[in-house]
């Protein structure tokens, strides 16, 4: 890791995330701002981190794992930041900026070095993967709203509410959010899968062919679907549905990681 | 320019002596002419509240213990003995002064540290004086400069923030639940005193609905006559209760009005949506294990209490914050003056320099009279263009360079220096 790009994004990132969780416990002006443009610092260095990559690998930035979850902590980071503009809330960024340092530093431990290309490239491809890790940026933001929920909710029915509970968004704002995230993510994973099937049958003649990976992400958006179903029903609104979102990213976790690693066919890194 | 100060607060007076020397809005224009028609003061601005009557003004020059003079006015307009003001009346100066004014606006001042209330009272005050043409440059600049001050103080510190009387803190409760109240409903339950409150508050955010109930119905007619909503019979409490987001019960009762069977049967018909219960009735009017039912939220007068309690604490914790910011305007602000002081010291010298100018020229142009029209003119021109580089051009930097006028430390002396005596010439 001796990229200058990684370590300076690596710099602001982390300078972010203090400043979030400075402003979270004694909100200022100066704090938000910082943070916020710390973020967005972080999110042009990491661009210009992604190019290099691609340009020492000889690929898009998504053909090896580590620059697939390099692009995942960079679609997190602006989902995040696009959220917070819409919401003008900040207090959910402590809690998304951790898991992006540790996608980060996990994407960037290794050296990049020059792949096999891969047996097909083109737009309709890199529509498939970014839409697709997109989906899973927006599932991880619903994933940390829900955590965030059932803290505050405990705190609320407990009556601990603490300093810091009054500087969260209200629980009906984080439902909202979370339900929105979730729509995002079950939207871009739809599509992008869609491109993924068109490219599958452009490349071999068929678009379905039973690799475990489209089985998992087809399970992850029936699940998905199933959470903006469930989220308004009676029986689930509120901290259920908080809780059958953390579940639900689980799924996403293990697509991520074991159906990538071992059991995918043509999803397989390495 | 000095700045005088005079007044009383919840601090330095009793109820009934705050009461004898307030101020209306008639009476504050009343003593602000009467200040300055007397000669005791150039600008002045009367802030009155429930807690303070406060004399702000700026001496005419040369006027000697204006303070004093402003305490003999303040007892004489509100038919006092001199006597009875001592002990109760503060005196500030200048700096002090400033700092006074801005600490009020911030909040620090008031009985309920950050509340709000209070900058809308001192941008009211200023606004009468303003209008009614008794402030000059110098108040207009204090004022505005206190104005900024309790904005800023609002805004960058967290002193205003978290409620500190048990009905805000309810409300405040269901904004941590539900967001914004402008699509909520709310259900009161009991029309006294503390229910007003909570529904004062309640309209203040900006409550969808109103609905309440009362055993004595013309109470609740009265409360919803005052702030809108419905009156719902007594004998409906257990329908009503499907209906709002947000309870407040505060009736008199040894048991509870609202069993948890009852609170169940409204979840399930209102299909589990979030549902606080604020209960402020001694006994308490909801019964304690509703607090278990999914998607509930249970709180009593102790929780609040408590809740009041730690943000009391919080709000004394931004103290420090909101002086650092205070310390900030008032130093804005006294560069500012020193800039005006300069500026009268230079205005002073200019006319005084012109006039012996003047002077000379009369004296020596009269012995020349050779000299023709033309060349007396250059002759004028000439000097006037000397005092200018000498002099005038050197003490014009001061204007800009606060450093120098620090340096200066004491401008009077220029005055001195130059026998700059009030008359004009």
């Amino acid at each position: 890791m001796t990229n200058p790009y990684v370590l300076a994004t690596l710099f602001f990132y982390t300078a972010s995330l203090a400043l979030y969780i400075w402003n979270l416990r004694e909100p200022s002006r100066t704090a938000g701002i910082g943070a916020t443009a710390c973020l967005i610092g972080a999110l042009g260095l990491h661009y210009l981190a992604l190019l290099e990559r691609s340009r020492l690998i000889h690929a898009v930035p998504y053909d090896d794992l580590f620059g697939s979850l390099s692009l995942f902590a960079w679609l997190l980071a602006a989902t995040y930041l696009g959220l917070e503009a819409i919401h003008r809330r900040r207090a959910v960024g402590p809690f998304v900026l951790p898991i992006v340092l540790v996608v980060f530093l996990l994407a960037h431990a290794s050296e990049a070095r020059p792949i096999k290309a891969p047996p097909a490239q083109g737009p309709l491809f890199a529509f498939h993967v970014t839409l697709n890790i997109l989906a899973y940026s927006a599932f991880a933001i619903s994933f940390v709203l829900s955590v965030i929920f059932l803290i505050q909710n405990r705190r609320l029915r407990d009556h601990r509410l603490g300093i810091v509970g009054w500087r969260f968004p209200a629980l009906d704002v984080l439902e909202r959010m979370t339900r929105s995230s979730v729509l995002i993510g079950c939207g871009s994973l739809a599509v992008g899968m869609a491109a993924g099937f068109i490219w599958a049958h452009r490349l071999h003649g068929r678009y379905w062919d039973g690799d475990p990976k489209v089985i998992v992400t087809i399970v992850i958006l029936a699940v998905y679907l199933g959470y903006t179903l469930l989220a308004r029903t009676a029986a689930w609104r509120g901290a259920r549905a908080s809780a059958l979102c953390i579940f639900n990213f689980m799924f996403v976790i293990f697509s991520y990681s074991i159906v990538n690693r071992y059991l995918s066919h043509f999803h397989r890194y390495f | 320019m000095e700045i005088v100060l005079i007044g009383l607060n919840h601090r330095t007076a009793t109820v009934e002596l705050r009461e004898r020397v307030a101020f209306s809005v008639e009476q504050a224009c009343e003593a602000a002419d009467q200040l300055r028609s007397r000669g005791i003061l150039e600008e002045t601005l009367v802030l009155s509240t429930c807690n303070r009557s406060e004399l702000y003004g700026v001496p005419r020059e040369l006027a000697t213990d204006s303070a004093g003079a402003v305490e003999l006015f303040l007892a004489a307009f509100h038919q006092l003995p001199p006597d009875e003001l001592n002990g109760s009346l503060y005196r500030h100066r200048d700096r002090s002064a400033v700092q006074h004014l801005f600490r009020v606006a911030a909040g620090l001042d008031s009985m309920l540290l950050g509340e709000a209330e209070i900058l809308g009272q001192v941008r009211e005050a200023y606004r009468i004086a303003l209008d009614h043409g008794a402030t000059g440059p110098v108040l207009n600049r204090m004022f505005q400069g206190a104005l900024e001050v309790g904005k800023r103080v609002r805004s960058e510190t967290e002193i205003g923030t978290r409620p500190v009387s048990v009905a805000f803190a309810g409300v405040k409760l269901a904004e941590r639940i539900f967001g914004r109240l402008n699509n909520h409903r709310a259900l009161i339950v009991g029309a006294g005193a503390t229910s007003e409150q909570v529904v004062r508050h309640l309209c203040d955010r900006g409550i969808k609905q109103l609905h309440v109930l009362n055993r004595t119905a013309e109470h609740a007619v009265t409360l919803t006559a005052q702030f809108g909503g419905e009156v719902v019979p007594w004998e409906n409490l257990a329908a009503a209760l499907e209906w709002p987001d947000l309870i407040v019960t505060s009736v008199s009762s040894a048991e509870p009005i609202l069993s948890r069977a009852a609170i169940e049967r409204a979840m399930a018909a209102r299909g589990n949506r979030a549902l606080l219960m604020i209960d402020l009735g001694v006994p308490r009017n909801v019964a304690a294990d509703a607090s278990q039912l999914y998607n509930t939220y249970l709180y009593n007068v102790d929780d609040l209490t408590e809740i009041v309690e730690q943000n009391k604490k919080a709000r004394e914790a931004e103290i420090p914050r909101a002086e650092a910011i205070i310390e900030e305007q008032i130093e804005k602000f006294m560069h500012w003056q020193a800039g005006v002081a300069v500026g009268a010291v230079l205005g002073d010298l200019r006319a005084k320099l012109t006039a012996e100018r003047e002077a000379f020229l009369r004296e020596r142009l009269a012995a020349m009279s050779h000299l023709s029209e033309r060349d007396r003119a250059q002759f004028a021109a000439m000097l006037e263009e000397f005092l200018n580089r000498v002099v005038l051009d050197p003490a014009e930097r001061l204007r800009g360079i606060s450093e120098l006028r620090r340096k200066l430390q004491n401008l009077e002396a220029l005055r001195d220096f130059f026998h700059l005596d009030r008359e004009k010439p």
